[in-house]
């Protein structure tokens, strides 16, 4: 019972705001605060309950019914479910505090706490979904909160071109993961994990001929397709190398968003899906290749974009890209419960960053752009602080809990095979530039002198000089201090050894080499990358600040390539977008108004001329009747005659 | 007979709900013309009669059984022999709640945008009801034709008497369209008369079997008349101009129920007495579908115009429906039915949204009606609200039957089912970015002033409807256990009647292994058959 009230409470909470918010206006966070902290509690008794060696799954209600097709409601309670309702009660009751200072006064108040609980509800639906359609229908949910509170200050062009890109670059990775879901239904015969695991190893050889239909022959092994299939939704949801585009877009919304949604907990679905399914990929080396490479690849690209991006929320969302991808390649690579481990340090840390990125921006009247920042480390104390120990988690510094995650994550991807050691070095190489950007934001921003005011009020949103920069009210500044502690504290719980047993990777290699050689020096040496990683940062931006200039005139196209974050949305734009809208707008002209409605038309056309030609011989003259008849004479004479 | 109807007695149910509004219709006629407030009240009234009396049904329908239910059977003519009967199944049932539940909202929607003729507008609405809610109850074929024509006269006029600028040669091109289906329509009807055994009683005629050539013939014939209707592709180019001209009850009624007639006829005529036609002929049908939702959602990408947006995703919706009927499952056709309510319920209420913000700004275009969010929240949420389900958004009612037709067609096909997919992507793209233009961003500073929010009387209008899109989205199952067993008789008739065709023909899904084979043999449909032969 317990169970169900743990999303229910903030289901309610979002009923009450978004029937009666026009009332209750600014006391909207009396309502919201209450049931997440209380969901909260309940969570961690949750948690108590599975440590002590309970599991369960139990039906909420019979969804729908058709032929052998037949989906319940349910929750399941185990190690990783309730690993992630820890995380998304925490960082959501934390959010939702500081959201109370944060959006303080604004006109959309009440609508902005019924999103984010309506958004906490279906994210703990998610994560406690018993089966792949309701995993599926609360995906899709996370993904409708997303797009409306990107779209939280609609009067911006840019936040709703931001929130229309992010839901269907969203539904694109649906697409495929609707297909997935559609062809576990159509092979297992039935929707719930449960059911769908246990058949797993028998389906282990179990090939699908994709070219059948067009006399064909193409087997691929149907576990493989599932998991190609499923994975596109991941890709989408936790912005992976080719649908990352959407997440820095989503920066439009406020930062308490950011934080929540787009850092710690739906962003990490993806991540959670694929370990959720453990059982499935496990069985397809393919499919878990690709899931390794693609999340490596999103590691390295975003690393390289966060290198030089100027708006604060910017640097910190491709930071996000980065670590989702390194989170994706663990799981690829069979170390689940070190992805997920990240994940959840990731959780805490991140939103740390983003809500003293927020603190920073309201100190400064919405200003963004580091380059009108610097010098902010004494004015604003409290955000500094935990900035510095966020940065230090998220740079993999010594005895914080993103050096204790990063390190199992490498450690564990080392130890899985050839692959897992090529993608371990880029995984090193990451850690390098996460530590550099990371401290470079935290240098410019915070080092330094002020910058801002020189520019005047020309920006619009008009910001004072230093003088009036202050921290923010205590609801902004102690859920930093509750974030900063967690993101060290969380590297000491042993999340790890929680996890592990839950979450087994591949019978073929044995995730116990943990404590060789390999081990050790790969700790040191992610503890050097990060070292380095920030003593180049600070030589870089402290010790000779004309440098980065240097560097971007020295390597201009690559300096390009990173700001412009690799052109890949101009991609996007030239062969996608722009031709959608071309080829609609060309097939509406010159097919269906020109070809299909003017042969309806032409129908109509030839109908009426004959009927005037008809006419024509209906005219009721009498002279034109003889005429008529004078040259049908004529003619058939002529006939006869000349025949 | 008593195995295909059962004899509820008593109580003249069908009858009453059919004939109800014909008879406020008349009623009104007594009325002083100028009294447009009384006619008004009136004809409200009698729609919300008769939905209530057609709520009763909801629960005597005995979901247990494929008979007809609350038949009544009236000898009408005896030669040739017309009866006037009528009865539901889990087919029709669904359908016939749509209309009576739709009407007074077409009527409360025409308060105030309405005020010539008021009389004669109210009457003919009324009259519309009668012969909708004729069309899904008939079951003699003479019968059902007379209301299938009879709907064609209310709906012209709507269209060319209080339609905009262009009504005539939108009128016109309805009428003539679907008159020209129809004339064919009733050609087959009198070939079935002849061939089926001198009967028009539509529950014998289907249990007849008809020569194979003879079927073809009559399957299309039949085609000309539906797939007007749907409107399938490439037939569809009546639908946006009738929607762009005719006042917004007339659109509401056009896309909500007009539409659901062609779906309707598949169902109860083409796939029980043509059941070997409709399996030779669904890749055709099947094709057609396809590009119906993805040539749609393109024409819909296109649109500045609000209705025609509308419209043309009506086309890629509707789609769905005809995908899902001539995929010939459980899923397929159970998701199909439940798609014409959805869309019945988000179409209209997107259609009377359009409505409303027409009545303020007195323009349908996309550029003149922009940032509504801010001087009316309230149209602003409904207006989400339908276009997220429109979307097919999980957790709203058209999600379960896009889904179902999806699992539906998966079975049949699973590249088709990838292409279908599609169609959901592009209706995310269309309908954010419309959403974008209109809900969002700045208001058009030429129609500031007129942007006032929903009154009382419209969010009486719409509330309902925001109910059931989250009602069948959460708990679509009450409607689909209503369907389960009238779904599954029509499926197991289609199947025994074409297990020598399916020797044969096609069998495109590539359904492979032991496990499957056996699990396939067990869901006892002609896909069963199928694929354990060789």
């Amino acid at each position: 019972m317990e169970y169900t009230l743990i999303p229910l409470l903030p289901f309610a909470a979002f009923l009450i705001l978004g029937l009666f918010g026009h009332w209750i206006k600014d006391k909207a966070h009396l309502v919201a605060v209450p049931a997440v902290v209380v969901s909260l509690i309940l969570s961690v008794l949750a948690f108590l309950q599975v440590a002590g060696g309970h599991q369960t799954t139990m039906p909420l209600y019979t969804w729908l019914t058709s032929g052998d097709l037949r989906i319940s409601l349910g929750i399941s309670i185990d190690r990783l479910t309730v690993a992630m309702l820890i995380l998304v009660t925490t960082v959501s009751s934390l959010v939702h505090i500081y959201t109370i200072g944060y959006m303080q006064g604004e006109k959309g108040y009440a609508r902005f706490f019924a999103y984010i609980a309506l958004f906490t509800f279906s994210m703990l639906m998610l994560v406690m979904a018993d089966n792949f359609l309701q995993l599926f229908v609360f995906w899709e949910a996370v993904g409708l909160c997303s797009y409306l509170l990107i779209g939280h200050w609609y009067e911006r062009p840019s936040a709703c071109a931001a929130a229309t890109k992010a839901f269907v670059v969203n539904r694109v990775g649906d697409f495929g993961f609707m297909l997935g879901l559609l062809l576990v239904w159509y092979s297992f015969g039935s929707l719930e994990y449960r059911h769908v695991f246990a058949q797993a190893a028998d389906f282990a050889g179990e090939t699908i001929n994709l070219l059948r239909p067009f006399g064909g022959t193409w087997e691929v092994s149907t576990l493989t397709l599932i998991g190609l299939l499923l994975f596109t939704g991941a890709v989408g949801k936790s912005a992976q190398v080719p649908l990352h585009v959407w997440l820095p877009d989503a920066m439009e919304g406020p930062t308490p968003i950011s934080a929540l949604i787009h850092a710690a907990t739906m962003v990490t679905a993806g991540v959670f899906m694929v370990a959720r399914l453990h059982p499935l990929y496990n069985l397809s080396p393919m499919a878990m290749d690709v899931v390794a490479v693609t999340g490596a690849l999103t590691m390295v690209l975003g690393a390289t974009i966060a290198l030089t991006q100027t708006d604060i929320k910017r640097v910190v969302a491709y930071s996000t890209v980065s670590q989702l991808g390194y989170m994706m390649m663990a799981c690829g690579l069979g170390a689940y419960a070190a992805g997920i481990y990240h994940l959840l340090t990731h959780g805490a840390f991140k939103a740390l960053l983003f809500l003293g990125c927020g603190s920073v921006i309201i100190a400064l009247h919405h200003e963004q752009d580091m380059r009108h920042m610097g010098g902010l480390k004494d004015k604003l104390p409290v955000t500094y602080w935990t900035f510095v120990i966020g940065s230090l988690a998220l740079a993999g510094f010594p005895l914080t809990a993103g050096f204790f995650s990063k390190d199992e994550l490498l450690v564990s991807a080392w130890s899985s095979g050839s692959l897992g050691q090529v993608l371990t070095v880029f995984g090193l190489l990451t850690a390098l530039m996460t530590a550099f950007y990371s401290f470079r934001l935290v240098f410019v921003t915070f080092w330094g002198t002020y910058r801002g005011g020189t520019h005047g009020h020309s920006h619009g949103q008009g910001h004072g000089g230093a003088h009036d920069i202050h921290e923010p009210s205590p609801t902004v500044t102690v859920p930093l201090i509750v974030l900063a502690m967690l993101s060290v504290a969380a590297g000491y719980f042993g999340i790890f050894e929680f996890l592990a047993p839950a979450l087994p990777g591949p019978a073929a290699h044995e995730v116990g080499a943990h404590h060789g050689p390999a081990a050790t020096i790969i700790m040191i040496l992610a503890t050097l990358m990060g070292l380095t990683g920030i003593a180049a940062a600070y030589y870089v931006y402290v010790k000779s600040p004309g440098l980065p200039d240097r560097f971007a005139q020295q390597w201009q196209r690559l300096y390009r390539l990173s700001l412009n974050k690799w052109f890949v949305d101009e991609a996007y734009d030239r062969t996608v977008v722009r031709p959608t809208f071309a080829l609609a707008d060309q097939l509406w002209r010159r097919v269906d108004v020109a070809v299909i409605d003017g042969a309806v038309n032409g129908v109509a056309r030839a109908v009426a001329w004959s009927g005037w030609l008809m006419r024509l011989f209906q005219s009721g003259q009498t002279q034109h009747y003889a005429l008529g008849m004078t040259l049908g004479a004529v003619v058939i004479l002529g006939v006869y005659l000349l025949f | 007979m008593s195995d295909v109807i059962l004899q509820t007695g008593g109580f003249p149910w069908l009858t009453t709900i059919v004939f109800l509004p014909l008879a406020g219709a008349l009623l009104l006629m007594l009325v002083n013309k100028a009294a447009h407030h009384t006619i008004r009240w009136i004809a409200l009234a009698v729609s919300i009669f008769d939905l209530v009396l057609s709520l009763p049904l909801w629960s005597l329908f005995d979901p247990a059984t494929s008979r007809m239910q609350f038949v009544e059977h009236v000898a009408w003519i005896t030669s040739p022999p017309i009866t006037y009967s009528v009865g539901v199944d889990g087919i029709s049932l669904p359908l016939l709640l749509l209309t009576t539940f739709l009407t007074p909202f077409c009527i409360l929607c025409s308060w105030r945008a309405i005020e010539t003729r008021v009389k004669e507008f109210m009457a003919v609405l009324l009259i519309m009801e009668t012969a909708m809610l004729g069309v899904f109850v008939a079951l003699d074929f003479v019968l059902f034709y007379i209301f299938w024509e009879a709907m064609l006269i209310p709906m012209y006029l709507l269209i060319g008497v209080w339609g905009g600028p262009n009504r005539l040669y939108a009128a016109v091109k309805f009428f003539l369209y679907t008159l020209v289906g129809s004339v064919l329509l009733l050609v087959a009807i009198l070939v079935l008369f002849f061939q089926g055994g001198q009967t028009f009683d539509i529950l014998l005629l289907s249990r007849v079997e008809y020569a194979p050539a003879l079927q073809n013939w009559l399957f299309w014939a039949f085609f000309a008349a539906f797939a007007v209707k749907v409107p399938m592709w490439p037939f569809h180019t009546w639908l946006p101009d009738a929607h762009v001209e005719a006042p917004t009850a007339g659109s509401v009624l056009l896309a909500s129920v007009l539409l659901k007639m062609g779906a309707y006829g598949f169902l109860r005529f083409s796939l029980p007495m043509l059941p070997d036609a409709t399996a030779a002929f669904t890749p055709i049908m099947v094709t057609l579908s396809l590009i119906a939702i993805i040539y749609g959602a393109y024409m819909a990408l296109a649109q500045a115009d609000l209705k025609k947006l509308i419209a043309y995703s009506s086309v890629s919706h509707m789609g769905f429906v005809t995908l899902g009927i001539f995929v010939l499952n459980a899923q397929g056709i159970e998701g199909a039915i439940l798609q014409m309510v959805n869309h019945g319920i988000t179409t209209g209420a997107l259609f009377l949204c359009v409505g409303a913000i027409y009545e303020r700004t007195h323009s349908r275009m996309i550029t003149d009606n922009t940032g509504l969010a801010n001087p009316m929240p309230r149209y602003a949420t409904v207006l989400v609200i339908f276009t997220l389900s429109s979307l097919g958004l999980p957790g709203t009612n058209s999600f379960v039957g896009e889904f179902l037709v999806l699992a539906g067609t998966f079975f049949w096909s699973k590249w088709i089912a990838a292409i279908a997919s599609l169609g959901i992507i592009l209706a995310a793209a269309y309908l954010l970015w419309m959403l974008q233009r209109v809900v969002f961003g700045v208001p058009n500073a030429a129609h500031a002033a007129h942007l006032h929010d929903l009154n009382l009387r419209e969010m009486a209008t719409m509330i309902p409807l925001v109910v059931l899109v989250f009602w069948i989205g959460f708990f679509p199952n009450p409607l689909l256990t209503k369907m389960h067993a009238s779904v599954n008789a029509l499926i197991e008739h289609v199947d025994t009647e074409e297990l020598e065709v399916a020797q044969t023909t096609d069998s495109s899904h590539g359904a492979r292994g032991t496990g499957l084979e056996s699990r396939l043999a067990a869901r006892g449909s002609r896909l069963a058959a199928k694929v354990v032969a060789p």
